[in-house]
């Protein structure tokens, strides 16, 4: 078939479709990731009810074993169970992924809001201030700051946080120059409301949708990133159960390949998770992009 | 248009040199000592081995001298001597650079020769099977960790399967060609050394393929959305009501226009590749600035360490100079 035969309808009007159908159509993908994401922080919280293994357990006679009944998904190189290092794992990747970009968001957000409120000198400092923390790589400047502060997971979260923060303040503050020309906003001042009421309590509100948006869609990336500062050594104090430095401590086994690949399609199912719920977020709140 | 250039030029140069003051001051004021993670403790605790090895370095002058110094040097042509390999900074660079341009080059084009098209497949046969294809391939692609992949890949194709070459550049007894410009595809086929150009690019295969997942990912997506955007326009209407053939109406019409964000993308993305190559040089022990990059900020080699971040900035300055004025080639409404 070619091209043109296959664009003969291109614009049609979606047939009529059951119920059910049409909610999977528009809910459905958004569901299954909050449902992929429930169930990492269930599994977060119930750890220790999942597993009877403790995930710091050396058994060195019970090293590298494949999967079995006994160790449903085999053992590591010092005999730990990867399954309960697995389940454990999932608390440090939550708590970084969230903790990183909410933060990133409120300062980014206060950040951007203040440079779009107050135009002048100070958003050209402030965007100045933005575009060059945003000129430098983040993984680089990360792996720096991380190197220089030390190897431990809050510092590895300062580390992010430094380099996390501009894409909320230049999404903010875009998002705030439009709602500012809005004439609530004009009838607030009016009223004589002040300055940081009208933009805290009024503008964020209402541009707060987009945030959201990125909020989901990032904190996956955030997931992978923090793994990934992990993996090269510089997330989490060993033997502390995470899933980027998992996949590192079984990388030469690949023979072994139970020890590396099970932490890795964690984090691809959980990122997926934030990914289909993101998406969904957007086509929920912006109709025009449904079905993009 | 040659003023715009040269201004956006001259705002580019200001900031690289405020990039190097930022990374100094971070350089400088965190709590790591590169006197203790270079000497070791033994050597550490010797006073006066101590003081000569910071005099050495400078590490004893206040902190503006030494930025001044390293400004001086810049102008010079000087990044500095590094710390742990004890050779120029710059020469480092230059030595490790094309190892990296050669990977994140073939992952871009990789990602650009699949992801574009897939893009535009999917959009116009949009709820087919190829756009599912096309969808999840985005979806695996953005959503995999990098460092995960790279041990998938070698594990299947290295280890399992044994069709592809394993880590590094070359095969491990092999001589690299003559160096002329360091990429080694470029200099076997100059040397007239096949041979070695074709065991350069299968080393390259899957090192670049997990390098360009990601961006794959995400151009296929850009592609894809930015087509069904511009397929509903009303010109779209208009070349349809005009009786222009459907091949017409996507080549002609909506691939020139929905191929503006993607040039955006692209640029970015490929910026990214030259920078983002730190995990898949890592596991393929692939030599460009990605590991150095590593081992520079493991070992808090911080002349290295200013000296990449001076590079990798300037690099994605330069970037988005061209994205911009590639957008105002593109799209005349954008030179005011």
């Amino acid at each position: 078939m070619s091209l043109a035969q296959a664009t003969a309808v291109p614009v049609s009007i979606a047939p009529v479709a059951s119920k059910r159908r049409r909610w999977w159509r528009r809910y459905g993908l958004a569901s299954l990731g909050a449902t992929i994401i429930l169930a990492w922080i269930l599994i977060a919280i119930f750890a220790p009810v999942l597993t009877s293994h403790s995930p710091d357990l050396v058994d060195v006679t019970n090293r590298l074993k494949p999967p079995s009944a006994a160790n449903l998904l085999g053992t590591d190189a010092l005999g730990r169970d990867v399954l309960t290092r697995l389940l454990y794992g999932s608390r440090i990747s939550l708590t970084t992924g969230f903790v990183v970009v909410i933060l990133a968001a409120i300062f980014g957000t206060l950040v951007g809001g203040i440079a779009a409120y107050s135009r002048g000198r100070i958003e050209e400092i402030v965007m100045r201030v933005t575009d060059l923390v945003l000129c430098f790589p983040p993984i680089i400047l990360a792996l720096a700051i991380a190197a220089a502060l030390g190897i431990g997971a809050t510092n590895t979260i300062i580390a992010m946080l430094v380099v996390w923060w501009p894409k909320f303040a230049r999404l903010a503050r875009s998002l705030i120059i439009v709602q500012r020309s809005q004439e609530y906003v004009e009838a607030a001042m009016v009223v004589g409301l002040s300055p940081a009421r009208i933009l805290i309590r009024h503008i964020i509100p209402n541009s707060v949708g987009p945030l959201i948006v990125l909020v989901t869609l990032d904190i996956g990336n955030a997931i992978i990133t923090f793994a990934g500062l992990s993996f090269l050594g510089l997330g989490v104090i060993p033997p502390t159960p995470e899933w980027g430095s998992m996949v590192s401590e079984g990388r030469e086994l690949i023979e072994q390949w139970w020890v590396a690949s099970f932490p890795g399609l964690a984090i691809l199912s959980i990122v997926v998770g934030f990914n289909f719920l993101g998406d969904g977020i957007r086509d929920w709140l912006d109709p025009k992009s449904r079905r993009r | 248009m040659p003023r715009y250039i040269v201004s956006r030029l001259v705002a580019a140069a200001i900031m690289a040199v405020f990039a190097t003051l930022v990374i100094f001051l971070i350089a400088n004021t965190v709590p790591g000592d590169p006197v203790r993670a270079q000497l070791g403790d033994m050597a550490a605790s010797n006073p006066e081995f101590l003081a000569a090895w910071r005099a050495k370095w400078g590490l004893d002058l206040p902190l503006w001298e030494r930025y001044l110094l390293f400004l001086k040097g810049l102008v010079h042509g000087d990044l500095g001597i590094s710390i742990a390999s004890q050779r120029p900074v710059l020469d480092d660079i230059v030595n490790y650079a094309p190892a990296t341009i050669e990977l994140a080059t073939a992952g871009f084009l990789l990602s650009v020769v699949v992801g574009v098209p897939l893009g535009i497949v999917a959009a116009v046969r949009r709820d087919t099977w190829i756009d599912h294809v096309a969808r999840f391939v985005s979806l695996i692609g953005v959503s995999s960790p990098t460092f995960w992949l790279a041990f998938i890949v070698l594990a299947v194709f290295y280890g399992e399967l044994q069709i592809a070459p394993g880590p590094g550049r070359l095969d491990p007894i092999a001589f690299p060609p003559d160096r002329v410009t360091g990429l080694f595809l470029v200099d076997s086929v100059l040397a007239g050394n096949w041979e070695s150009f074709w065991d350069a690019l299968s080393h390259l295969v899957l090192p670049s393929t997990v390098l360009a997942a990601s961006t794959l990912g995400l151009i296929t997506r850009t592609t894809r959305a930015s087509m069904l955007e511009s397929l509903q326009q009303d010109y779209v209407r208009v070349a349809r009501a005009k009786g222009l053939k459907e091949r017409r109406i996507v080549t002609g019409h909506v691939l020139p226009n929905a191929l503006i964000p993607v040039v955006t993308l692209g640029g970015l993305a490929y910026a990214n590749l030259l920078t983002g190559a730190v995990m898949t040089e890592t596991i393929f022990s692939w030599p460009g600035l990605g590991r150095y990059t590593f081992r520079s900020a493991a070992a808090l080699d911080f002349p290295a360490i200013m000296g990449i971040t001076l590079v990798v900035a300037v690099t994605y300055l330069l970037i988005n100079l061209l994205i911009d004025i590639s957008y105002a080639l593109l799209d005349p409404r954008v030179v005011r």
